[in-house]
């Protein structure tokens, strides 16, 4: 990691934040159109990864600031749990229930089980995908 | 749909799939991790009965995953069968985590032991409550993976070898299973099972029906461990932790046997001659060469690896009479609830042996007797139940399912049951006379003193033998329970009815 | 088009069969890769292949315009492959480990758990 090229130290920087972003903008986009977690989880992922290129292991797990395994762990949880609410209601087990918020100033915001089933994804993508990656790089 | 319903069926998948999540963000600590096998497998205990009830009452629990209706969503279907199976898996899988607690060594839990066991447990009762084919393909996978990685927990040489057969052998099941889904979806478009019950009876075109019949036939047949598909089960199952062999001995070949059941009376015509003759060699092959097998071997695993598969052939001959005699399946039923409770058992009692003397090879072991009269008396209480002794529950099972052969006039198929039950008997001595009766070798230091605490041991050994001795004592309940599942597979309309509805 | 297809899944399985036949554990799991792809693309051919657009239903219409192709089939298959994905991911990481183990690429060297 010592002989790293100029270019790729500087976009390095900038591209991180952009490709979360992105990776978040995916996710939410997942709602109506093309997107979702899993898409959303891979991007995530390869900025991560792209992050470890440039800075190392070390600066990769700080950006995660969690280990890859809770990662996992929590996106089962929260996968597993936005299922429950419909059963309390009587609905069926995964049923999707919308919520419509009005906040002050970006206007109406639909929110929904199945973004948190999304979320849940996306954190498991990003988990599992950079436990293997981190394990081939500190392997090596 | 009342509101404990949807959740009764749900919660068996449900719990074990979250205490597994939360197993996982519990990774450093290690008393989360026990406390929550334990606390996860105690609330799935419970939950199965709730739903056992629930169907009883009702006679069939129907959930529509996430309100889709039928046809398009997935559905849940909980019939007497499936309940009764996840109790099982549940009773296994709550014995399997007390006994881990004092036989899983600190490395293996580093590894993610707990994880995969609650894993493996959402997989197999999603296997059994699913009413959707591909997701029944998708449990399976589920089930398999975490199988895997608990088979070769460990990373010994001889797990390896077994795992690479198993693994194999468990792929190329698994893609016969998709093929078969494949031809069956190009000739009647849907994937829900009972909607495929409904118009494959319309389907001209049979010899395309048989094939794909015959695909499943291979693919569950693996998965079941059934002659001549078998050998993958005697090669790996004696190597893993002895915790993690019970669980696989007592659950695993039994969801493709499930699915046989399933599949062989909801979607397949059974009294066809093709798929009847097939199942009725199957059965007895696999009762013989299993406990033949078993005959040859001298190592305590082993030797109960190899009964698992005679045992199964057992299940598969109620499978294959069904349509010759109303009795058979109900024995086939009565056959799986005895078994399962009385294998994982078994294994249990082969582990504590390897607790106090710290080998699986009967001529390294022996005076056991005299050490711990009561262990030997719970093996025999459990070796008895599966040779077929009575009051025990094998007793009942084999004579439930030899009545029917009798009736349905299957002379060989009840001459190879009698004298498989023999040899059986022969192999459950055998392991008496040299496990506990002879004098201990003395040339070894054999008497290793038990390491740590084994009441815990003790107590889940004890509890499956008393249930074992339950159902043999107690057995009307039991056989009224298979009756009434075996009516509810033999009348498939009341399974499509029940799911499709008025849509029909 | 659907004979050219079975032509091709037909030929997938046969060098399928014959890689997993062959003694060495490198060639078996590629004959596994093989297989489940074979097995995808079986899925794939059966379900009808067609030409069709998107099967999305335009905004205030009840179904779609035109022939669509069949989504579910194409939904199977992703889940298909995702999971052949991972299971065969798996198989990797134990055959490079059993390699460490036993030292050997040959499945007759490890038949000491056979009976």
């Amino acid at each position: 990691m010592n002989q790293q090229s100029l270019i790729l130290r500087t976009t390095g920087r900038f591209l991180l934040p952009l490709l979360l972003l992105f990776s978040l903008f995916l996710l939410l986009r997942g709602h109506n159109e093309p997107g979702g977690g899993f898409i959303g989880g891979l991007v995530a992922a390869a900025a991560v990864s792209l992050h470890l290129f440039v800075m190392g292991t070390n600066a990769a797990r700080r950006v995660l600031r969690l280990t890859p395994r809770d990662l996992i762990g929590w996106g089962l949880t929260t996968g597993v749990l936005s299922a429950v609410p419909s059963t309390l209601l009587g609905e069926a087990f995964f049923t999707a229930l919308w919520f419509e918020i009005t906040l002050p100033l970006l206007g109406e915001l639909k929110l929904g089980t199945p973004l948190f089933f999304d979320l849940g994804v996306y954190m498991v993508v990003v988990g599992s995908v950079l436990t293997i990656v981190l394990n081939l790089a500190e392997e090596s | 749909m009342s509101f404990p319903l949807t959740l009764a069926i749900a919660l068996p998948i449900l719990i074990p799939l979250f205490s597994g999540a939360l197993s996982v963000t519990g990774w450093r600590s290690r008393r989360v991790q026990r406390a929550l096998a334990v606390i996860g497998t105690g609330l799935l205990l419970l939950a199965s009965i709730l739903l056992l009830h629930a169907v009883w009452q009702d006679g069939f629990v129907v959930m529509e995953m996430g309100s889709w209706p039928a046809p398009f969503g997935i559905v849940l279907v909980a019939d007497l069968l499936a309940a009764i199976m996840v109790l099982l898996a549940a009773i296994t899988g709550f014995a399997t985590a007390i006994y881990s607690l004092s036989t899983i060594s600190e490395r293996h839990e580093r590894f993610g032991y707990y994880p995969l066991l609650h894993l493996l447990l959402a997989g197999v009762n999603g296997a059994f409550l699913t009413g959707d084919i591909f997701n029944l393909y998708v449990w399976f996978e589920v089930m398999l993976v975490a199988s895997f990685a608990l088979l070769i927990l460990g990373g010994e040489r001889a797990q390896m070898e077994g795992a690479i057969k198993y693994v194999t052998l468990n792929l190329v099941s698994s893609a016969i299973f998709l093929s078969a889904i494949g031809l069956l979806y190009g000739l009647v478009g849907t994937l829900n099972m009972a909607d495929i019950a409904a118009k494959l009876a319309t389907v001209d075109d049979t010899g395309l029906v048989n094939v794909v019949a015959m695909l499943f036939f291979v693919a569950f047949g693996i998965k079941a461990a059934a002659f001549p598909f078998f050998f993958w089960l005697p090669a790996s199952y004696h190597t893993p932790q002895v915790a993690v062999s019970a669980l696989f001995a007592g659950l695993l070949t039994k969801v493709g046997v499930y699915a046989l059941f399933r599949v062989f009376t909801l979607i397949f015509n059974i009294s066809d001659s093709l798929t009847h003759a097939m199942l009725v060699w199957m059965a007895g092959l696999t009762m013989l060469t299993g406990v033949l097998g078993a005959a040859a071997q001298f190592e305590f695993r082993r030797i109960l690896s190899f009964h698992i598969i005679s045992q199964i052939g057992y299940m598969i001959m109620g499978l294959a009479l069904a349509p010759l005699s109303p009795l058979a399946l109900t024995g086939g039923i009565f056959y799986i609830v005895h078994h399962i409770i009385v294998k994982a058992n078994l294994f249990l009692i082969s582990g504590l042996v390897y607790c106090l003397r710290g080998s699986y090879e009967l001529k390294h072991l022996g005076g056991l007797y005299r050490d711990k009269p009561w262990l030997g008396i719970l093996f025999l209480v459990s070796a008895f139940s599966l040779a077929g002794m009575p009051p025990l529950s094998g007793f009942f099972a084999k004579f439930i399912v030899i009545r029917a052969g009798i009736e349905a006039n299957a002379w060989w198929l009840v001459a190879t049951a009698l004298v498989v039950g023999l040899l059986t008997l022969y192999s459950m001595t055998k392991i008496w006379a040299e496990v506990f009766w002879k004098a201990a070798p003395t040339e070894d230091n054999a008497t290793r003193p038990a390491s740590g605490d084994l009441r815990a041991l003790y107590a889940t050994i004890a509890a499956l033998a008393l249930m074992t001795l339950c159902i043999g004592l107690g057995a009307q309940p039991v056989f009224e329970l298979a009756q009434r599942s075996a009516e509810q597979l033999l009348d498939p309309s009341r399974y499509i009815e029940a799911v499709l509805g008025e849509r029909l | 088009m659907e004979t050219l297809m079975a032509f091709v899944i037909g030929v997938l399985y046969a060098t399928a069969t014959y890689m997993m036949l062959r003694r060495s554990i490198v060639k078996l799991v590629i004959g596994l890769v093989l297989l489940s792809n074979a097995a995808n693309l079986l899925l794939f051919t059966t379900a009808g292949m067609m030409r069709g657009a998107p099967p999305l239903v335009p905004e205030g219409a009840l179904q779609p315009e035109g022939p669509v192709a069949d989504p579910l089939a194409q939904a199977l298959i992703l889940t298909a492959i995702v999971i052949g994905f991972g299971v065969l991911a798996f198989a990797v990481v134990l055959i490079r480990r059993a390699y460490d183990v036993v030292r050997a690429d040959d499945i007759n060297r490890m038949k000491g758990t056979d009976t």
